[in-house]
């Protein structure tokens, strides 16, 4: 694998309200509700984005959804979604077929400090789907390795059939310059693997709290318990990084929808230093 | 510019010239009409078209709308009301306007944006809270990481003559705002209108060089110290009249305050219909709608108004994050006046009094605040 200085084009938008054509390439059943598709531009130009960032998929006569990308940022010419289908959108998504037309906006959002964590240890904590928005970070990460200290990846599912990516799991957890944990929440027969949530798997160590950057995400809940396990381990809020989901509309900040406090995560968010977060994680509703 | 512009004179007939020209050039006129009790905005042809000698009467939960029986110079002011239900923000930022159409071809389909040519808008006794909040908006729309074309395009196209108050009323708390009840800046023409019942006149204040071009197509004389005294005085007895307030630190009170049990209190009271952010001039707040023709082959997306008091603004795969009442009530009053400021370096809040007067249940964010005050950090 090369080594060379990663760098994403600009990812200015022209017409930000009106969606571009993409073809189906491919679409894979990744768990029984769970799917990937992979896009192949229309114009035949690249598609560059930074790991975190979301486009919005339209489905014709359907609706639109924000979907994380969770594709290789290294490989633009592939735009690459995994998609829970939870939704009237993504359930007929779930029913694409290749060659089919979906319209997507973007690149928009913030991003996982890839850049900003080089030097550091890598701690990455993710629950279910949670783990797509975090490939692209992966992929990076893995691209420039030698850039990084110890890097752990621990993965929650709910059950064993819940595991997500999970041929690529396997192929992570074999390298020698990784750390790769999963644990279910309920286990079934023929597991033989861990039992217990996601926080647990920090016990586990594997890296320097103090030169950690962590990345969280997944449901709610289970980002406000990593963080608190990150805490109590020394690794402070303005090194944690979580990815928020809320409902969105425009993506562009003129809707309203996505507000979360003072930020509109379509903008200032998705990926948030948790620092920023502190103050109003735990209020109910906000 | 220097601090001291000089102000001008016109007279009653040559504000409907000065109407007349505007129309001349192309602009398509809005303005206060009377429809259906109230004063509202819609597209105006002549002076004739302005409800004159009406006077409107505002409390929480009340509007009423009555001509003037009282001294001929109130019977015959052009400007004596204050603000109605509607805002001008539904010419810039419309109520519902299509995005763009998708029509289906085969196995692909195809996108096309509208091309209609946006009008260009002349708003014709825009009030200086209503100023204020055209700059808001402003900021939404056109911001350093995104602009809204639609939005961009009509606004640096319009014309804004503003109308100085010269009466306020009991839900008008921009004295408070620092956004009225005289405008400062973000207009082309200002007029103040001194309607004694002997020379009805206009004092005119030029904002823009386009502002500057339509005074010199009527009659103007330069505004002598006792015409000067006169509007001053008119604009002050507006200011003095009001009494309700806003806390200045009402950003601050908001921003310590998000589990305060008040928000409970006002919970049981609103009726989460939505009507405060309809009526404010500043909520941006918008949904889409994919729409599909029966055949299936053709695809539209509508955006709308929307509102955070709705249960399904908030949702999300699993159900809505703003379940209760409160936490509805606190996004939309804390957004307005405290995350706002975080947000476009400025409070939402114009003080106009529309969320007040138009609320049902007479909800007055002025008290709200007050109350989130006492028993808060």
């Amino acid at each position: 694998m090369t080594q060379a200085q990663v760098k994403y084009a600009g990812t200015a938008v022209a017409d930000p309200m009106t969606p571009v054509l993409f073809e189906v390439g491919k679409i894979k059943r990744e768990l029984s509700d769970t799917f990937t598709l992979e896009l192949i531009s229309q114009s035949g130009n690249p598609f560059s984005f930074k790991p975190g960032q979301f486009t919005m998929l339209y489905q014709f006569g359907v609706g639109e959804v924000p979907i994380s990308i969770s594709g290789d940022p290294l490989n633009p010419s592939k735009l690459t979604h995994t998609i829970r289908a939870v939704g009237k959108v993504t359930e007929a998504m779930m029913r694409l077929k290749k060659g089919d037309m979906v319209g997507v906006r973007g690149p928009f959002g913030t991003n996982w400090p890839v850049e900003a964590a080089e030097g550091s240890d890598v701690v990455i904590i993710t629950g279910g789907v949670g783990l797509a928005p975090l490939r692209p970070a992966i992929y990076h990460l893995l691209a420039n390795r030698k850039r990084y200290g110890n890097i752990c990846i621990y993965y929650g599912a709910r059950t064993p059939e819940d595991i997500l990516f999970r041929k690529q799991l396997e192929k992570w957890r074999g390298r020698f310059d990784l750390k790769v944990e999963v644990t279910v929440d309920r286990a079934l027969a023929g597991w033989n693997g861990r039992v217990g949530v996601v926080t647990k798997l920090l016990d586990l160590g594997g890296f320097d709290a103090d030169q950690t950057v962590a990345m969280v995400c997944g449901p709610e809940v289970m980002m406000r318990f990593s963080v608190r396990a990150l805490n109590e381990l020394g690794v402070r809020n303005d090194s944690i990084y979580v990815s928020m989901e809320r409902n969105m509309k425009c993506a562009v900040g003129f809707c309203g929808h996505c507000q979360y406090g003072s930020a509109f995560v379509c903008k200032d968010g998705p990926v948030f230093p948790f620092s920023d977060l502190e103050e109003i994680f735990d209020v109910r509703e906000l | 510019m220097g601090t001291e512009t000089l102000k001008y004179v016109i007279s009653l007939s040559e504000v409907g010239k000065l109407l007349g020209n505007i129309k001349g050039q192309g602009f398509h006129v809005v303005g206060p009409v009377l429809a259906d009790g109230a004063i509202i905005y819609d597209t105006i042809h002549s002076i004739e078209d302005l409800p004159s000698g009406y006077q409107d009467e505002q409390e929480g939960g009340h509007y009423r709308l009555k001509k003037s029986t009282g001294r001929r110079g109130e019977r015959d002011a052009l400007f004596r009301y204050t603000v109605g239900p509607s805002s001008w923000k539904r010419f810039l930022f419309p109520p519902e306007q299509k995005l763009w159409k998708a029509v289906r071809e085969g196995k692909s389909f195809s996108i096309e944006s509208p091309k209609e040519k946006p009008p260009r808008y002349a708003f014709f006794g825009v009030r200086p809270c209503e100023v204020s909040a055209l700059k808001i908006q402003d900021k939404v729309f056109c911001n350093n990481d995104f602009q809204d074309k639609g939005y961009a395009e009509k606004r640096k196209k319009s014309l804004v003559i503003a109308v100085n108050c010269t009466r306020s009323v009991s839900t008008c708390f921009c004295r408070s705002m620092d956004t009225g009840p005289k405008a400062n800046g973000g207009f082309d023409l200002a007029l103040t209108e001194i309607s004694d019942g002997k020379n009805h006149r206009f004092i005119v204040e030029v904002g823009s060089k386009k502002g500057s071009k339509l005074l010199k197509g009527i009659d103007h004389t330069l505004a002598e110290r006792h015409d000067l005294s006169s509007a001053a005085a008119r604009v002050n007895s507006a200011k003095r009249a009001m009494k309700r307030q806003m806390p200045k630190d009402a950003a601050k009170i908001l921003s310590k305050n998000s589990e305060h049990p008040h928000w409970k209190d006002v919970a049981a009271r609103c009726l989460n219909c939505a009507n405060c952010t309809m009526v404010c001039p500043t909520c941006f707040c918008s949904t889409v709608e994919d729409t599909t023709s029966l055949s299936g082959d053709v695809a539209e997306r509508w955006r709308r108004w929307d509102s955070c008091f709705t249960v399904d603004f908030s949702y999300i795969h699993g159900g809505p994050i703003r379940r209760d009442s409160a936490a509805r009530y606190r996004q939309w009053l804390t957004h307005k006046l405290s995350s706002w400021h975080d947000q476009f370096g400025t409070s939402g809040c114009t003080g106009c009094g529309r969320c007040i007067t138009w609320c049902p249940v007479g909800i007055d964010i002025t008290e709200e605040i007050k109350a989130l005050q006492k028993g808060g950090k």
